[in-house]
């Protein structure tokens, strides 16, 4: 029935069911929520809270009180980086290599213009220093130092500079994440007799342990399954300051093995988000190393969720006993048939093959629960309004695998 | 009373020795084993924590020497930095005696006396703020 509602929205703009339930006048809209944050009217409570609110009292009688939801992750997210302008020095230079603290950011758009990623490491320093680190200590205010070379042209006639630049002295900085905030994930352990260094963290010999990444019913996307009110123009909080949902994110995916309640038992969506690094914080921008494995980011985003009708409470009530992972052999020998809810694995222990095996989460929920907290607070200061989608996000897609094709 | 904590090495010749025996009833000190990685009939190594008679320690490392077992004393400590953590649980993944935990509260907490200095979580920290105090 889900996607039969989907399908309608991303066709007509408008389903049959949310006519009808306009009609009846028991469906608010985005606009009414709005009006209400205006006279700091609004009932906002964060993913956790209202399980709370909607085991004390009926799913109708919490609906007609609870108008948004916040929520909130904070976890590594590879995919994610920082485009910049430097401004243009006298006499000007067309950067074609460019090195950031000694991190190589992209050479190749136009003349003080670059992108550095997240996970692009030292040269001098190798893993222990990237692209991630470089982000931290530009949103910290810090001096980076810039080295740049170029062929020179005519009217770009420097071939080389080296200076500092910060946040204050750049033109625009602004991140761009191609994905954050999976929908989701499955968790890791080892089957072979080897420590294995992943992404998923250090994973111990013989599944001496499972590793699991998520914020489970504080997560945004797993308290809007379908992405019913999250697509393209979603005021979004990242990493401590506004931003807006750009575009699905890279290996957005929907059609997956979900559990009845709608939650995909796998990754599934993402989002392509951005937001100018100005108004962030190094408390929800951090820059980590994965050992023997690579340097990442830790991004802080937070969804405020519109709570349209009692099918949207029922989603963003949501409890972690009934978001379900699936748990994923990461030396990819064996294929494991099982999967575990989030509380069982935030409980700190799990069986497996009738063993008790230690599970450790890899994304903090303290700071989840933070950014979860600060966007209800801006939200009932009235500094921060939701706004309605400019487009749905794709509600069929397909995640293709890299065939290694003969070059002819 | 006295207690030490020890990282063990040895090769092919003493891996079939019942050594952790020997200790018990020559030396009459309490063993806990906190970690060990043995290959029988190749090479193996351990973590192990000693309590007894000072005297008897110092017997059982010369026992040690002996053997050709090598060891290390942990005499470090391992140095949290609180203040930066953000808490994501990762070290927690790595912990043999589970000094490292997640609480009830969402937060890491940390118990010294539980440490053993393996020194894991110092590279399993992603934002690394975990150091060894010499």
């Amino acid at each position: 029935m889900f996607k039969y509602i989907i399908t309608l929205i991303s066709r007509e703009g408008v389903c049959d069911k949310e006519k009808t339930c306009r009609i009846k006048g028991i469906m608010r809209t985005i606009a009414e929520i709005n009006e209400k944050i205006k006279k700091g009217k609004a009932v906002v409570v964060t993913a956790e809270e209202v399980i709370d609110i909607v085991q004390e009292k009926s799913y109708k009688k919490a609906y007609e009180t609870i108008d948004v939801v916040t929520t909130g992750t904070f976890g590594p997210m590879c995919s994610s980086g920082v485009f910049i302008n430097f401004g243009h020095s006298n006499p000007p230079i067309r950067m074609q290599s460019i090195l950031l603290n000694d991190v190589c950011a992209y050479g190749g758009l136009a003349a003080v213009d670059t992108y550095i990623g997240a996970t692009e490491v030292s040269q001098k320093r190798g893993m222990e220093y990237g692209g991630g680190h470089v982000i931290e200590d530009l949103i910290a205010g810090k001096d980076i130092k810039l080295h740049a070379l170029s062929s020179g042209t005519d009217c770009y006639p420097r071939k080389e500079i080296l200076t500092t630049i910060n946040k204050d002295n750049i033109n625009q900085a602004y991140m761009f994440n191609p994905r954050n905030a999976y929908q989701n994930y499955p968790a890791a352990t080892n089957s072979t007799n080897k420590t294995i260094y992943t992404y998923m963290g250090t994973l111990l010999p013989n599944y001496g342990n499972i590793t699991y990444s998520t914020s489970g019913e504080l997560s945004p996307l797993l308290n809007d399954p379908y992405l019913r009110t999250i697509g393209v123009g979603t005021r979004i909080f990242l990493g401590g300051g506004v931003g807006y949902v750009a575009w699905q994110g890279t290996q957005h995916k929907v059609d997956v093995e979900r559990s009845a309640n709608g939650i995909p038992l796998v990754h599934a969506a993402t989002l392509a988000v951005i937001g100018d690094i100005k108004g962030m914080s190094t408390e929800y921008v951090r820059g980590a190393v994965f050992d023997k494995y690579g340097v990442t980011l830790f991004v802080g985003v937070g969804v405020p969720i519109p709570v349209l009708d009692e099918e949207m409470l029922k989603y963003v009530s949501v409890k972690n006993s009934e978001i379900y992972t699936k748990l994923v052999d990461k030396s990819g020998n064996v294929n494991i048939d099982k999967k575990y809810n989030y509380a069982e694995l935030r409980s700190g222990t799990v069986k497996f093959n009738g063993k008790a095996v230690h599970t450790a989460p890899l994304s903090s929920l303290d700071v989840a629960r933070k950014i979860a907290c600060t966007l209800k607070e801006w939200i009932n200061r009235g500094t921060f309004e939701l706004t309605e989608k400019v487009a749905d996000l794709p509600c069929e897609s397909v995640v293709h695998p890299l065939e290694i094709r003969e070059i002819k | 009373m006295s207690k030490l904590k020890l990282k063990l090495s040895f090769d092919k010749d003493c891996v079939t020795k019942p050594v952790i025996y020997e200790l018990v009833k020559k030396y009459d000190v309490m063993t806990n084993i906190l970690s060990a990685n043995i290959e029988y009939g190749n090479r193996g190594n351990m973590i192990l924590e000693i309590k007894g008679k000072e005297e008897n320690l110092s017997l059982t490392l010369e026992y040690f020497k002996s053997l050709n077992i090598k060891y290390e004393i942990y005499a470090e400590a391992i140095l949290w930095d609180e203040s930066k953590c953000i808490n994501c649980g990762s070290c927690t993944a790595v912990c043999p005696t589970q000094a490292l935990t997640m609480g009830k509260d969402d937060l890491l907490h940390f118990d010294k006396d539980k440490c053993v200095v393996c020194q894991l979580c110092i590279n399993a920290c992603p934002i690394r703020i975990i150091s060894v105090e010499l």
